[in-house]
């Protein structure tokens, strides 16, 4: 199926399709649109964890000038939620409130200040109950449920064992066992939330303008959550600010805006604070993890049993999704014989999680590669060689189900080891210093979508008319990770054109063809399959008409991409623009589809939530991670990062880079510094300087090195280059530092705080071993 | 209250009745329909609304336009001459300096800022100016190139 590579704009590094826009300041985002006589949007939120909403009086708000149309959870009584079978949140809150930061009311003003003043005239009458900041708090015996249908306040259980665990334990050398915990931690992407909502009460249609990663699902939860007919709606999704997954699910303030919008019978736009967009949250769940490892003497895997619980938050969100995957992928990195998975999914009274970069993988990958790690030290092995003792081999298929078709984790591995000078520095690193190593995988498109319609994964559209000029007319949301010019390489390069005559337009649901949306590293997979199929048609149609307009038969037909000519004849042929008239003569307008489906073989085992971690093609990475550590402080210096990623192949090996330098920072700032934090559901780090990321002086240099093992169904061998990497930072750091300290750490983020307390632990151990042995 | 404040934005000479508490980010944004300079933040934390006051980088969502009355601001959308990319712009586009782009005009005016007291910064010089401009995307890796880019003869196209 894929075409020969002639690498003259596919696999070359071409800078974005629309970063000139960006770095000229012109590229509008949501904010930035300013349309004529918009009121201001504001949302009251609940100052309560967990309370039942006895009244919501909106009397005085309502009698203030200015103040054009107020909103509560009256006005849309209808669930939504990105699984279907979990939809149990509100635009705005119901008859409770079950975490701080909830909508329950919404204010559209002449100005902010209005706004404001109304929101502090809206009146509550509450009956608090107890709240609940973690699982093990949630999943006691007398808690009070969040959700009446979820005793024990358990969004969902999962219980899963392939192969025989107990005799794979029977038959290890090694065992290890030991508890995890790693903090929630949120997107932070820089662009604040905000949406536009135009509402026209004449035709009863709303035109809707948004930062979302997945226009295609806000169309829906609008037609949905305002009753209104999916036909009357329009959304369209300007340059979005990132996402990192913050904005795969429609988020509450977008469906407020609609709805106020059209009480408001007009123009509403809604900016949140930073703040704000903390609280909306989505962000990677706290964890816990007890994790039992078994390995035998030479460093065979033979068999690993997790348990994991989740803080999911207050609503369902992805979280089915989520613990599902925490499980799923134990697999298909390592061949591992047997894996038993117990996962928990728990209500807290705390803004509710979502799909973050690497979603549900990333603190489960933690846990076993530092296991790994720290069992080959027991063992006397180098940890690179345990892992390559427990290579899979593509194609293949994992005791759960899921399919390998190609795998360059061995690649990847030779790369990192010889990069960063592993053989003779690991083990012998100066005092204070360590290096580390993490693997890691991600899908390449999650391979049946959350909400089944039955139509292909993805459809694009290219049109092509008198000016000669191919748009490609796709949904696929460009939220910074270059979706836009992927699918213009894919064009340009079948067709043998330049980008002069290729333009994108994307995410207008009046024009472009529906796209699930940019999330689980779908697009480049997906999309870019879809464009390819597209192009080949487009392609064979002009060759068709180039051989009317040469008097030969197809066949005969060369495609030079600006000149069509036959073959080998010393014709000069004829122009592109010649071949398309000549296309066009009966026709007019060409629009020419392509689709992409995943084959049913690839969705995952038939077992309960199966198809959860099923993908075509999965990404592999490998990393090497080397600290300094200052004992007398605690502080971490990361001074250099070598990845290797295998992402099938680079269609654009400038954005791989990119990517996965990206992936593997964020990783780096789980690692290192991220946290959200609470206070009996006050959220405590909602804003940028409490919750820290990596700063440019905090950040290292990061050496990528791309492995192709051209996966025989991506496209031009692609799969994903933008989540994989990110999981394996978590573990080689953990590694790095326990190295340069002489102790473990099992806990995310690993803080200055946590290095000096391992210290002190550890000289005190120090202290009691010596006293004892003289 | 409400003040005139006269300033040179971008080369134009501008003369507004604001009130005294109108920040120059909302100033540049809302009035002046400047929006290549972004708000990331709620004040002060994240960069994206780097401007140049005097030629020295300034945060747009932190200064009260009425404080800077009398001075000269630039922002992102000056910097390109008469539809040529800076050098800055160019090597940010071509050196995958920008990925979302949100932070991209305050990253170029931060690093605009820089260049002007200090032509030949090395690396350390690059991260200690940019560090107050956080980026969610690249891992600065990339930016460091593009401003690294930017000063080499030949490290963009012409």
């Amino acid at each position: 199926m894929n075409p020969p590579i002639k690498n003259t704009v596919v696999g070359a590094r071409v800078p974005l399709i629309d970063g000139v826009e960006k770095v000229r300041g012109v590229a509008k985002y949501t904010a930035d649109l300013a349309p004529e006589g918009a009121l201001v949007g504001r949302i009251l939120r609940s100052p309560y964890s967990h309370a039942e909403l006895i009244k919501v009086d909106t009397s005085k708000a309502e009698a203030l000038p200015g103040v054009v149309a107020i909103v509560t959870g009256k006005d849309s009584p209808f669930p939504y939620g990105i699984v279907p079978i979990a939809q149990n949140e509100f635009p705005m809150a119901q008859e409770k409130v079950r975490y701080r930061g909830e909508p329950i009311a919404a204010v559209a003003a002449i100005d902010e200040a209005t706004a404001l003043a109304a929101l502090d005239l809206i009146e509550l009458t509450v009956k608090e109950l107890p709240g609940y900041y973690n699982a093990k708090d949630s999943r006691a015996v007398d808690a009070v449920q969040l959700h009446d249908n979820k005793p024990g306040n358990i969004e969902r259980d999962v219980h899963n064992s392939f192969g025989d665990v107990e005799a794979g334990f029977a038959e290890a050398d090694l065992l290890g066992e030991d508890d995890f915990h790693c903090e929630e931690v949120t997107h932070a992407h820089m662009e604040p939330h905000a949406a536009v909502a135009e509402y026209d009460p004449q035709r009863d249609h709303l035109t809707f303008w948004s930062v979302t990663q997945v226009p295609y699902y806000v169309h829906l939860m609008l037609a949905q959550c305002m009753d209104l007919n999916k036909s009357r709606i329009r959304v369209i999704k300007p340059f979005v600010g990132g996402g990192f997954g913050a904005r795969t699910e429609t988020l509450n303030f977008e469906l407020v805006c609609g709805i106020l919008a059209r009480a408001a019978k007009g123009r509403v736009r809604m900016v949140l604070s930073r703040e704000e967009t903390f609280l909306t949250h989505r962000g990677r769940p706290a964890a816990d993890i007890h994790l039992k490892l078994g390995l035998a003497k030479d460093g065979r895997i033979t068999a690993v049993k997790a348990e994991m619980a989740q803080y999911g938050g207050a609503y369902g969100g992805y979280g089915i999704v989520t613990i599902l995957y925490a499980g799923a992928l134990l697999n298909a990195l390592y061949d591992i014989p047997a894996v038993q998975y117990d996962g928990y999914r728990v209500y807290t009274n705390t803004p509710p999680c979502g799909a973050m970069r690497g979603h549900g993988t990333v603190d489960m990958r933690h846990a076993f590669d530092t296991m790994l790690n720290r069992m080959a030290r027991q063992l006397g092995l180098d940890p690179i060689e345990v892992r390559r003792r427990n290579l899979l081999e593509a194609p293949t298929e994992t005791p759960n189900g899921l399919q390998i078709t190609s795998y360059g984790l061995p690649q990847n591995l030779d790369w990192v080891e010889q990069a960063s000078g592993w053989k003779k520095r690991k083990g012998n690193m100066p005092k204070g210093r360590g290096l580390g190593i993490g693997c890691s995988h991600f899908v390449s498109g999650a391979a049946k979508p959350v909400q089944w319609t039955g139509q292909p994964d993805a459809v694009v559209n290219l049109k092509l008319d008198f000016d000669a000029g191919i748009t490609i007319l796709t949904g696929a949301a460009d939220i910074g990770q270059g979706s836009s010019t992927i699918v213009a390489q894919v064009v340009a390069e079948v067709m043998g054109l330049d980008f002069s005559r290729i333009r994108v337009i994307s995410n207008d649901s009046a024009i472009t063809p529906r796209d699930m949306g940019s999330y689980s590293s779908r697009v480049t997979y997906m999309v870019g399959n879809a464009t390819l199929h597209a192009a080949q048609k487009l392609k064979a149609r002009l060759i068709a008409a180039a051989a009317t307009a040469l008097e030969t038969e197809p066949e005969n037909i060369e495609c030079l991409g600006e000149t069509y000519r036959v073959i080998d004849s010393q014709d000069s042929g004829i122009s592109f623009e010649k071949v398309v008239q000549t296309a066009l003569i009966d026709h007019g307008a060409i629009t020419e589809r392509g689709t992409f489906t995943v084959p049913k073989a690839f969705q995952g085992g038939k077992h309960r939530g199966g198809a959860v971690g099923s993908t075509m093609g999965f990404s592999y990475a490998a990393q090497v991670v080397e600290v300094a550590v200052d004992t007398d402080t605690g502080e971490i210096t990361v001074e250099k990062v070598w990845v290797s990623h295998d992402c099938g192949y680079a269609i654009n090996p400038l954005s791989v880079e990119g990517q996965v330098q990206g992936a593997i920072w964020m990783g780096m700032g789980q690692a290192m510094m991220e946290a959200t934090r609470f206070h009996e559901g006050l959220p405590l780090h909602a804003n940028f300087l409490d919750y820290s990321f990596p700063t440019m002086m905090d950040s290292p240099d990061i050496k990528v090195h791309i492995v192709e093992s051209m996966d025989p169904n991506g496209p031009f061998g692609a799969k994903e280059a933008s989540e994989g990497g990110l999981a394996g930072f978590l573990p080689a750091l953990a590694e790095a530092v326990a190295e340069a300290i002489g102790t473990e750490i099992n806990d995310m983020p690993i803080t200055p705080d946590k290095v000096i307390e391992a210290l002190t632990k550890k000289r005190r151990a120090d202290k009691k071993r010596k006293r004892a042995a003289s | 209250m409400a003040s005139i404040v006269k300033m040179n934005v971008n080369g134009r000479e501008q003369e507004h009745l604001i009130p005294d508490s109108l920040l120059l980010i909302e100033f540049l944004r809302d009035r002046l329909g400047l929006t290549g300079t972004k708000r990331g933040c709620d004040g002060g934390e994240c960069g994206a609304c780097t401007v140049l006051v005097n030629g020295k980088q300034r945060l747009g969502c932190v200064t009260l336009a009425k404080s800077v009355s009398g001075q000269s601001v630039e922002t992102i959308e000056s910097v390109e001459t008469r539809g040529r990319l800076s050098r800055l712009q160019q090597a940010f586009h071509e050196k995958l300096g920008t990925q979302c782009g949100f932070c991209t005009p305050g990253m170029i005016m931060a690093a605009e800022g820089l260049l002007r007291d200090n032509p030949s910064p090395n690396e350390a010089e690059i991260k200690e100016a940019l560090s107050g401009n956080l980026c969610r995307c690249t891992g600065y890796v990339k930016i460091i190139e593009s401003v690294q880019a930017a000063i080499e003869p030949g490290g963009v196209s012409p």
